[in-house]
């Protein structure tokens, strides 16, 4: 099954069972040099499909969980499982991507190119390649910029190649780490809108890490808190918010109160 | 040529006109001996009658000159991507890397002459021999300044250490890798030079280095004078074609060539 609603059905064999997977943390463990527990037993499970903000003070350890789940780096103790397993079969697409807070594309490469990386990567031929890519520029709403270079675009475009460039594999999870932090204001609403729509549509699993309160409320589905470093969780909350959410929303009351709660919980963390 | 650029090579060419006027003037003035310091306008009427024998020989030194930097732009980038493959490697085998730029080319040209008798060879690998350090230390900066996390990114979607080195490794060096060519490219036509003072002699065609000491024995300061400027006139001419290769390939992406 590919993923419900792409504008052109991709020419790429869709991931069996396209759609989320399920993330279970358990007992994760990592010390780095110098003796500081950064995690330290810290367990976490993510429903399938759900977009679950991570939210804690600086250098509590987010990023760090973040590089563990995408297997950038490893644990002393503890154990992450997917479900459905993520091994992948030589040449098979990436079913993790991550998203960095700079948008870190080859700045030789065209937007074109950029977005086509991970599909060059596991060898996909270049027509389909470009045209997997170009219609995931199109969801960005970055279409007619294909042939420009990142030395010409602006941060929040380059931002939404970077987007691009994660989902063009079709992920089943995608880890966003404070993507939009570089941002002003008001093109990180706009990603933010995007970035919902996309997952409404695609369905993946999303870790999104944010230093931003109101970001977090406004787009995820579940919140989680974590302490001071040795990062616990302080506060892990279902949003009691609609699935539809506009501008609007940030102005009700409902909003207001989760978005104190969060508030309260992070400020409990710093004294943890 | 636009009109900001034409304003930019007024000066030097104020500068210039300057300092000839000066020399010649002062040379006269003092009647200093033309075997001593010639004034501008021997250097050039020497130039303008020796302008073949110094064209070819231009030629000839410039022939070597391009063989050494040929030699020093691959063999350089490969030995940076070999001692780049691994901190042990490079560990093991860069101190002896310095030992290149360390070497007295002179002193050892001699031996150059026993290896690879007298004539171009010879002087192509001393060019080569003085040229090739600044390859392989600014490649090897360059492959070594990779932003790690887009080597997370590359291992993420399961790049293999060949993919890694093509398509992230050597494009994020380009830049540090013109650096260390421009620099080669001024340095061969001196080693260029330097070897056929020592391995120049042969049959065939002489070079520059052969020609300035020839002019010297004959005491021909002015043709000495015209011979180096021919030879600086070589090292600028590999440096700006070199330049403008790199401008050319880093213009869309990389702020050092942005505006060319
Ligand atoms: N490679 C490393 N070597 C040593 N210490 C590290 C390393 N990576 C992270 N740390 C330390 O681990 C702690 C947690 O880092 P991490 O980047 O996970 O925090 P974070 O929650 O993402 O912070 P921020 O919100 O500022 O991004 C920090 O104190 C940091 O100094
Ligand atoms: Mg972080």
């Amino acid at each position: 099954m590919a993923p419900p609603g792409l504008p052109s059905p991709s020419p790429l064999a869709p991931i069996s069972g396209s759609g989320g997977v399920r993330v279970k943390v358990e007992g994760l463990r990592r010390t780095f040099p110098g003796n500081v527990a950064v995690l330290s037993g810290l367990d976490l499970d993510v429903a399938p499909g759900s977009f679950v903000a991570l939210l804690g003070p600086s250098g509590c350890g987010k990023s760090t969980l973040l590089r563990l789940v995408a297997g950038l780096d490893r644990a002393e103790a503890g154990h992450i499982s997917f479900t459905p397993t993520l091994e992948r079969p030589q040449g098979e697409r990436a079913p993790i991507a991550y998203v960095f807070q700079d948008a870190h594309l080859l700045p030789w490469r065209s937007v074109l190119d950029n977005a086509a990386l991970p599909l060059e990567l596991t060898g996909v031929s270049k027509p389909e390649r470009q045209a997997a890519a170009r219609a995931v520029l199109e969801q960005v709403g970055l279409g007619d910029a294909t042939d420009r270079y990142p030395a010409e675009l602006s941060g929040g475009m380059r931002m939404r190649v970077s987007l691009a460039r994660a989902l063009v594999t079709h992920p089943r999870l995608l880890l966003l780490d404070e993507p939009f932090a570089a941002l002003d204001e008001l093109t990180r609403g706009r990603l933010d809108d995007q970035l919902r729509a996309l997952w409404r549509k695609l369905g993946m699993t999303v870790l999104f890490v944010t230093h931003s309160i109101s970001e977090a409320a406004y787009l995820a589905e579940r919140a989680v808190v974590l302490s001071r470093r040795p990062a616990r969780v302080v506060l892990d909350r279902t949003l009691e918010l609609p699935g539809e959410r506009s501008a609007s929303l940030r102005t009700e009351a409902s909003f207001a109160r989760e978005a104190r709660l969060l508030n309260e919980a992070l400020e409990q963390g710093e004294r943890w | 040529m636009n009109r900001s650029a034409l304003r930019a090579a007024v000066p030097p060419l104020v500068a210039l006109v300057v300092l000839l006027t000066l020399w010649e003037g002062t040379v006269r003035l003092l009647e200093v001996p033309r075997w001593l310091v010639p004034p501008p306008s021997a250097i050039g009427a020497a130039g303008a009658q020796e302008a073949s024998s110094l064209l070819g020989a231009a030629v000839t030194t410039g022939r070597s000159a391009l063989v050494g930097f040929g030699l020093s732009a691959v063999l350089g980038v490969l030995v940076a991507v070999l001692l780049a493959s691994s901190r042990m490697v490079e560990r093991a085998l860069y101190p002896y890397t310095l030992f290149l730029q360390t070497v007295p080319i002179v002193a050892i040209a001699p031996l150059l002459v026993l290896w690879f008798g007298p004539g171009p060879r010879a002087v192509a690998v001393s060019s080569f021999i003085v040229s090739l350090f600044p390859v392989i230390a600014n490649t090897l900066t360059g492959l070594r300044s990779v932003e790690p996390s887009l080597r997370d990114m590359f291992r993420l979607y399961g790049a293999r250490r060949l993919a890694t080195l093509w398509k992230l490794e050597l494009p994020a060096a380009m830049p540090h890798l013109f650096t260390g060519l421009r620099i080669a490219s001024g340095l061969a036509v001196i080693g260029a030079i330097v070897g056929e003072f020592v391995a120049g002699f042969s049959e065939g065609s002489a070079g520059l280095g052969i020609l300035v000491l020839s002019a010297y024995r004959q005491l021909r300061t002015d043709l000495l004078f015209a011979a180096v400027l021919a030879a600086s006139g070589l090292g600028l001419v590999l440096f700006g074609v070199v330049s403008l290769t790199g401008a050319r390939l880093l213009r869309r992406w990389h702020p050092s060539a942005q505006g060319t």
